[in-house]
């Protein structure tokens, strides 16, 4: 391990762990003080009192608690990963899977629309000056909104299953992907593109031999936005869709019966999926930056 | 038929006059013709489509029939629009801005707090924080509150990695500066740091309009009292109702976009003074 990382001014480890610690007994603190009142009117109908040991182990192993202690939500995700079998509809594998899909579809699907706009944008005028401004104009409506509105009307069209929420997943991961790669394509200076037309190089290798590989860093950017957005369409898709299963609705089905377990797992697992994916396009994004040598 | 045809001639022609456009020197009159002209061919193929195709509006409704529900029930929309708008989106952004503001101020002057809070904070803006939704539904309950918390969470991040960025920005020789006035910490706050900081949360402020919009309907979906965009668009849908939902849309995206159009104005006034903003004038 690298020294300069645990001690010296732009020490990152120690601050962060301090910091984990802290809100684990926040939390730790907070589910004693959100459970407590329904031990107490527990205790009162059965008439006894509770020490304070016994209210403090109590409050942290409640069935459906207000706020689930940590160790509960480790407890339970253990339990509906490791000990089901992954096609129960109990295991959150099997929920997992279904979000995954759908992110992942929506994102190689919105994010090959992306480019595919963004180079029509960036060599023809007419279209960058007629579809520009909606796209810019898009961001700033609540696009989630549509939704439920898209599985519906997809669904009584005949499309059912894991391809309404792909669409809005899509959708979800297409606008920054545009935006960044219009950008990224734009970013060669014109003394660049001067240089290309001295050697006469036709529009494809303008394209692929100076605009791609500038617009590299923009990509990784938008892929990284694009997927945290995919992940998140997924999950909203999945609400209104009935029972077709993901993290959505499994925290919907729990927020339903009141089974909060149900709730933070989800909540937990979906963090845990964005957070893995959007590691992987790091990991892809260091290595090429890396290889091309455009790394900062 | 002929609708069809007529609406597919018009589009040539109105992409036919967008390439000439193209072709012309930039003027601002010029250039607002493209989108519209783009706006208004998409809205006409929409329509045209749906009547020649005779598609069903339970799939999609012309845009002739979602203008008149529009007018129609203007009353509801205007209820759900308080409801979701003003009372959820509009006081969760201001509390959610207001505390990620002073987080911020306070990871400032600490840096060990900072260097603990930034890397969490950066992590946890990519994360699906919708997912909170439910939790705080249960909490707060049915009303304006839950969605308010909903959006207070949302737009905490965001803006604090604005701000905190924003603060570090100004040059060391403008801080040396401040220190030959004898300026204490406050006056290089507030005078320095905080201004050229401006530009940078302002750009948060922007991003969290949206977010702030999508928040609050989206959290209308886990429960809501009988008003509401979210509410309404969740319970429309399964009645195949899809012109009042699209009505619902457009008044989000109204919504939507006069308050981003409210952030940008305040932005021009306030960083009036920023490269970016004098090069527009």
């Amino acid at each position: 391990m690298n020294k300069k990382l645990w001690i010296g001014s732009d020490n990152k480890i120690v601050p962060v762990i301090c910091m984990i610690t802290f809100i684990v007994i926040i939390w730790y603190g907070f589910s004693i003080v959100l459970n407590a009142p329904w031990e107490f009117d527990k205790a009162k109908r059965s008439s006894i009192t509770l020490s304070t040991t016994e209210l403090v182990s109590q409050t942290w192993s409640q069935k459906r608690p207000k706020l689930p202690a940590p160790h509960q939500i480790t407890k339970e995700i253990w339990d509906t990963t490791v000990n089901k079998k992954v096609t129960s509809k109990r295991s959150l594998i099997y929920h997992g899977l279904i979000t995954f899909y759908e992110t992942i579809y929506g994102f190689a699907f919105g994010t090959g629309l992306g480019i595919l706009l963004s180079i029509g944008i960036v060599y023809n005028k007419a279209t960058a000056m007629s579809v520009m401004p909606w796209i810019i104009t898009s961001q700033t409506i609540p696009i989630l909104a549509i939704a439920p509105m898209i599985v519906v009307a997809l669904g009584s069209a005949g499309f059912s299953g894991l391809m309404p929420i792909v669409i809005i997943s899509m959708y979800l991961s297409f606008f920054p992907v545009v935006v960044g790669m219009v950008k990224g394509l734009k970013s060669p200076e014109q003394l660049e593109v001067d240089l290309m037309k001295t050697w006469s190089a036709s529009k494809a290798q303008v394209l692929f031999k100076l605009r791609v590989p500038k617009s590299t860093p923009y990509l990784f950017t938008s892929l990284k936005l694009g997927m945290a957005a995919s992940v998140v369409g997924a999950i909203v898709g999945e609400l209104p869709s009935g029972g077709g299963g993901g993290l959505g609705f499994r925290m919907l089905s729990g927020s339903t019966f009141g089974n909060t377990l149900h709730i933070w797992s989800g909540l937990f697992s979906a963090a845990i999926l964005a957070g893995s994916l959007i590691s992987i396009i790091i990991i892809i994004e260091r290595v090429v930056l890396k290889r091309m040598a455009l790394e900062t | 038929m002929t609708y069809f045809w007529a609406a597919m001639v018009f589009w040539i022609l109105a992409w036919m006059i967008n390439i000439w456009i193209a072709r012309q020197n930039e003027t601002k009159i010029l250039n607002l013709f493209p989108p519209i002209l783009f706006g208004v061919s998409v809205m006409f193929i929409w329509e045209a489509s749906v009547v020649h195709f005779d598609v069903s509006p339970v799939i999609l409704p012309p845009p002739s029939a979602i203008y008149y529900k529009f007018i129609s029930s203007i009353p509801i929309l205007w209820g759900d629009f308080v409801q979701t708008a003003l009372k959820g989106a509009l006081s969760g952004y201001f509390m959610g801005c207001g505390a990620a503001f002073v987080v911020s101020l306070i990871a400032d002057r600490f840096k060990f707090f900072e260097r603990g809070v930034l890397p969490i904070a950066n992590f946890l803006a990519a994360m699906p924080i919708i997912g909170i939704a439910p939790i705080l539904v249960m909490w707060y309950g049915y009303g304006w509150q839950s969605k308010a918390a909903v959006v207070a969470v949302m737009v905490f991040f965001p803006i604090l990695i604005n701000t905190v960025q924003g603060i570090k920005m100004s040059d060391k020789i403008h801080r040396d500066l401040m220190q030959t006035y004898n300026a204490n910490y406050l006056q290089t706050l507030l005078k320095l740091r905080l201004a050229t900081a401006m530009p940078f949360i302002f750009n948060g402020l922007k991003i969290c309009t949206t977010l702030s919009l999508i928040g609050a309907i989206v959290a209308e979906f886990f429960g809501s009292p009988i008003r509401g965009m979210g509410f309404r668009i969740s319970t429309e849908a399964p009645r195949f109702a899809l012109d009042m939902v699209w009505a619902e849309i457009t008044v989000a995206a109204i919504a939507g976009s006069l308050f981003y159009g409210g952030v940008v104005l305040l932005e021009k006034k306030i960083t009036f003074w920023h490269p970016s903003q004098r090069g527009r004038a």
